[in-house]
């Protein structure tokens, strides 16, 4: 709860930022108040404070998960430094930057349907902003539309399946909800209806498909740093509400929604991963990759066992820094100049060895080869399924994982093999050490994941 | 602690190499490949006097019951033997070649000898699979770098091959593990729950896993990728995947499969014997037909690796002890062959037989340590192949008499292949690439004289490398019997 507060009150003293005069050194105190966020959520670790726990409640699930969002972020500022440069902007995207890691809090942690739909506001209309903060480029316009459109769409069948909820089972209150539910006896079309509305809003939220259309559109028209964030915090908060939900609420209802996810599934893994095989735009590929990796860790929520929330929580800690390695990669690149084109990694090694490096250990990890991260999130996920008896759904998703190794090895072979004539990328200090940690980290993940295992 | 010291030096060492000059690289490798060789002659002696001393089970990923738990039994120290004698050797043998960034190319071979070992001593299924696939990165990248002309699409159709193998072995160990009581990876645990589940769900299990392996040896119908990475990858690269890869696969058959689910594999043990039989005949006589002579080895090469197959399916104490000391055997074989292949195109600019001939006149004395290597491949009493193809034979004669008539084709057939392309390269007039053929430099002879005079020692001599693999092979006979 601190962690939030705290979040909160570097967000608002960012508006503040402009009046006080102080708008320069405002992207370091943005990475100092995530700093101090972090290390006000791991001290509530022991000793919780939930002063209302009626609509929110830090337990262990939701500093875990904020504690993801919030490393992710520090990674994601570090990476995007030069995205910050242009001073009239800074103060109105770092502060929208800063709401939107409070709206993911708050999906993490809500007891309450309603801090659900709030938290979830919060952080997509703050993406709806950044998505198109290149004002002058028709692609991030036309992103920014689509995402708002399609998004409040979305929204708006989230909204209705609450109200659905709230009408069959009389409350808000997660708990509540959870015991109505379970003690719910007879056919309940209204609440099952409620559940299926709800299950939609969260698809599109995810990018699974078919809610997926608006992915590579966004992701493609966005600024790259803009689609990292996506990549990363929006997808690890809309799903760490989606298990949250889920997991009190709806578990007694799977005989209902297991079949939809079950088709959801399958639906996103092969055409996510069939979908990137055609694509030259590396953010279009990485784009479809995202919405596959959705359909992996949606296999931990149909087991919905208590193994689930620690697979998804490494699944998310897992994707979200081999997602920033690749993204650090592709930004260097296409802010030296380079087009967003697979061939703008023709011969990297030659030209940046540490940029190709971190590339292959963040596809490795995508393709899910120890003994990166990647691996045991993929091993983890489908152990959990396998527990509950969802043989035919693993043995699907390692198939398309394998489809999957198709196109990442095209960047491999492009960056070892391909000669090219290609300048010389140059980076950061800080862009070097966001690449240098999330490598590290996707590598600690696969050789010692027992610590964030235990940890739910 | 010898066997951890075992896995992790060679990982030490790649790194030294790594960070060293592209001068220096090669010999700073073959200097901790030999110091590699050292510390396995220590596990040597250890083994002698007690083999617990090999064993080191320590808790890695405890919630699931992963341990880092490696031991050596004989079949395990054969096989580190025979990984740790040739990698020097491969490494001598590309003194002769200058490779852009030769740093990098000698970390990866020090790299895949670390994955190599570790798959060859993990007592636990989760860390069998994690160096499994270790070992593959470091060959994908020495073929996609270092590689021919038609590098990229062959060594992707390898890669994904073994990958689909390995993913579904994967899912195998899973649905074993959860089947075991206390939720563990270890071996015991794995053979305990295999044997409990029915015998429907043992030959899906056996299926999942044995896919993974028939794709590494490769056994007939799974060998597509083989031939063309064999030709197309550079040549320290060929035989790190013929020497010593392939007998992964040979080796999780023993381990990691027949144990396990010993009804399913009972079940489907016909089906197999005719795969593995087909590949015996199969692989020879493309081998005959074939004008380039690295993919005449190649597919030697499936012939020989389906008759060690068969006698590994025959799970009875001739066939598995043939096997073990035929997977040496042919281990260093192999490896020399490939390296007189490298040796005549380098001198010559072409790997086709029918355009060499007469160098015998010109080199005799790489024409005799030829000839030794030959005799080693073809099985001729007194030479290591010999007495591996003996009782891989027998083996598979108390199976079936046909198939063992059928797999002693291999022979026949063999001397058939291996007699013609000698004849082509060696014997006859001297041509005009042939007329200037150098005789062996001091790095050729230092690779050619240590394997031929393995090939002639362990023919002569073959005792004491089956009484290291003895013990364990018989405990191994007996779990199967007891479960069938």
């Amino acid at each position: 709860m601190k962690a939030f507060i705290s979040i909160s009150c570097f967000a608002v003293l960012g508006l503040l930022a402009e009046i006080f005069g102080f708008k320069k050194k405002f992207f370091t105190i943005a990475v100092v108040g995530i700093i101090v966020s972090i290390v006000l959520a791991v001290m509530e670790w022991s000793s919780p404070w939930t002063p209302f726990p009626e609509m929110i409640g830090f337990d262990h699930y939701a500093i875990a998960f904020s504690c993801v969002i919030l490393v992710t972020a520090l990674l994601w500022m570090f990476m995007s430094e030069d995205f910050f440069k242009n001073e009239e902007r800074i103060i109105d995207y770092t502060s929208l930057v800063l709401f939107t890691v409070a709206g993911g809090m708050m999906m993490t942690s809500f007891n309450n349907l309603s801090i659900l739909f709030l938290g979830l506001e919060t952080l997509s209309l703050a993406v709806y902003v950044l998505a198109g903060s290149q004002k002058n480029d028709l692609s991030s316009n036309e992103a920014a539309l689509k995402y708002f459109i399609m998004g409040s769409f979305a929204t708006g069948i989230l909204l209705f399946g609450i109200a659905l909820v709230y009408g069959s089972t009389g409350s808000f209150n997660l708990l509540e909800i959870g015991r109505a539910v379970g003690t719910a006896t007879g056919e309940q079309p209204m609440l099952l209806v409620g559940v299926l509305m709800i299950l939609i809003g969260m698809a599109f939220k995810i990018s699974a498909v078919p809610f997926h259309f608006w992915a590579p559109d966004v992701y493609h028209g966005a600024p790259t740093v803009i689609t990292a964030f996506m990549a990363t915090i929006v997808k690890t908060a809309a799903f760490a509400a989606f298990l949250r939900l889920f997991i009190t609420c709806f578990g007694p209802l799977k005989e209902g929604w297991g079949d939809v996810i079950w088709v959801i599934i399958v639906l996103t893994l092969f055409v996510g991963n069939i979908a990137a095989i055609a694509q030259s735009s590396m953010k279009r590929m990485l784009a479809y990759s995202s919405v596959a990796h959705a359909g992996y860790m949606l296999l931990a929520l149909i087991a919905l066992n208590e193994a689930s929330s620690a697979s998804v929580l490494y699944y998310s800690f897992a994707y979200s820094a081999s997602t920033i390695a690749a993204f650090t990669v592709l930004h260097v690149i296409m802010s030296n100049g380079m087009p967003d084109d697979i061939s703008s990694f023709n011969g990297l090694i030659k030209r940046s060895p540490l940029l190709a490096i971190a590339m292959v250990i963040a596809l490795l990890s995508f393709a899910g080869i120890p003994p990166t991260g990647g691996f045991f999130a993929k091993y983890y996920v489908f152990s959990v399924a396998l527990k509950n008896g969802y043989t035919w759904l693993v043995v699907l998703a390692v198939v398309s994982s394998l489809i999957s190794v198709y196109y990442y090895f095209r960047v491999i072979s492009a960056m070892f093999v391909t000669e090219s004539s290609l300048p010389k990328p140059d980076m950061s200090g800080l862009q070097k050490t966001a690449l240098i940690t999330s490598m590290a980290l996707v590598l600690l993940l696969g050789i010692f994941p027992e610590f964030l295992v235990r940890l739910l | 602690m010898l066997t951890a010291l075992l896995i992790f030096w060679p990982l030490v060492a790649g790194f030294l190499v790594l960070f060293s000059s592209n001068e220096n690289a090669r010999k700073t490798a073959f200097a901790c490949a030999i110091l590699e060789l050292l510390i396995a002659a220590g596990a040597v002696f250890a083994f002698r006097q007690n083999p617990e001393l090999l064993s080191l089970d320590r808790w890695w990923i405890q919630s699931f019951g992963i341990s880092f738990n490696i031991a050596m039994d004989g079949i395990s120290l054969l096989l580190v033997l025979l990984t740790v004698v040739l990698i020097p050797l491969i490494i001598l043998s590309t003194f002769d070649h200058s490779y852009k960034n030769a740093a990098a190319f000698y970390a990866l071979i020090l790299f895949m000898e670390m994955a190599l070992v570790g798959v060859f001593v993990a007592m636990d299924g989760f860390l069998f699979y994690i160096f499994w696939e270790l070992a593959l990165i470091p060959i994908y990248f020495i073929c996609l770098l270092w590689g021919g002309k038609d590098r990229v699409r062959i060594t992707f159709k390898f890669f994904l091959y073994t990958l689909v193998g390995s993913l579904f072995m994967l899912v195998g160990f899973i649905y074993l593990y959860l089947h075991t009581p206390g939720r563990s990876f270890n071996l015991a645990d794995l053979y305990a729950a295999g044997a409990s589940l029915s015998a429907v769900e043992q030959s899906w299990v056996f299926w999942s896993i044995f896919i993974a392996f028939a794709i590494k040896m490769p056994v007939f119908p799974f060998h597509t990728w083989q031939p063309a990475t064999y030709a197309e990858s550079p040549n320290a690269g060929t035989m790190l995947l013929a020497g010593i890869m392939l007998k992964m696969g040979l080796y999780g058959v023993i381990r990691w499969l027949i144990p396990v689910v010993p009804a399913g594999a009972a079940e489907w043990l016909d089906v197999i014997m005719v795969l593995c039989i087909i590949g015996v005949v199969y692989g020879s006589c493309l081998a005959i037909i074939q004008k380039d002579f690295r993919k005449l080895i190649a597919y030697s090469s499936i012939a020989h690796v389906g008759l060690i197959a068969a006698g590994i399916f025959t799970w009875n104490a001739q066939g598995l002890q043939g096997a073990m000391i035929q997977m040496v055997s042919h281990g260093i074989n192999v490896v020399g062959l490939f390296f007189i292949a490298d040796i005549i195109t380098r001198r010559t600019n072409t790997r086709m037989i029918p355009e060499l001939g007469g160098i015998r006149s010109v080199a005799p004395v790489f024409a005799t340590l030829f000839m030794i290597v030959m005799l080693g491949a073809v099985a001729l009493p007194f030479t290591n192949g010999f007495v591996g193809e003996f009782l891989l034979l027998t083996g598979v004669y108390q199976y079936h008499a046909v198939a063992a008539g059928f797999a002693g084709l291999t022979m026949i057939l063999a001397a058939v292949y291996m007699f013609r392309s000698y004849q082509g390269v060696m014997l006859g007039e001297t041509k005009s690439v042939t007329r200037a053929f150098a005789d062996l430099n001091f790095n050729e002879k230092a690779v050619l004289i240590p394997i031929v005079i393995m090939v002639i020692v362990i023919g002569v001599y073959p005792k004491p490398i089956l009484d290291i693999s003895a013990p364990a092979v018989e405990k191994l006979v007996s779990i199967y019997q007891m479960a069938n």
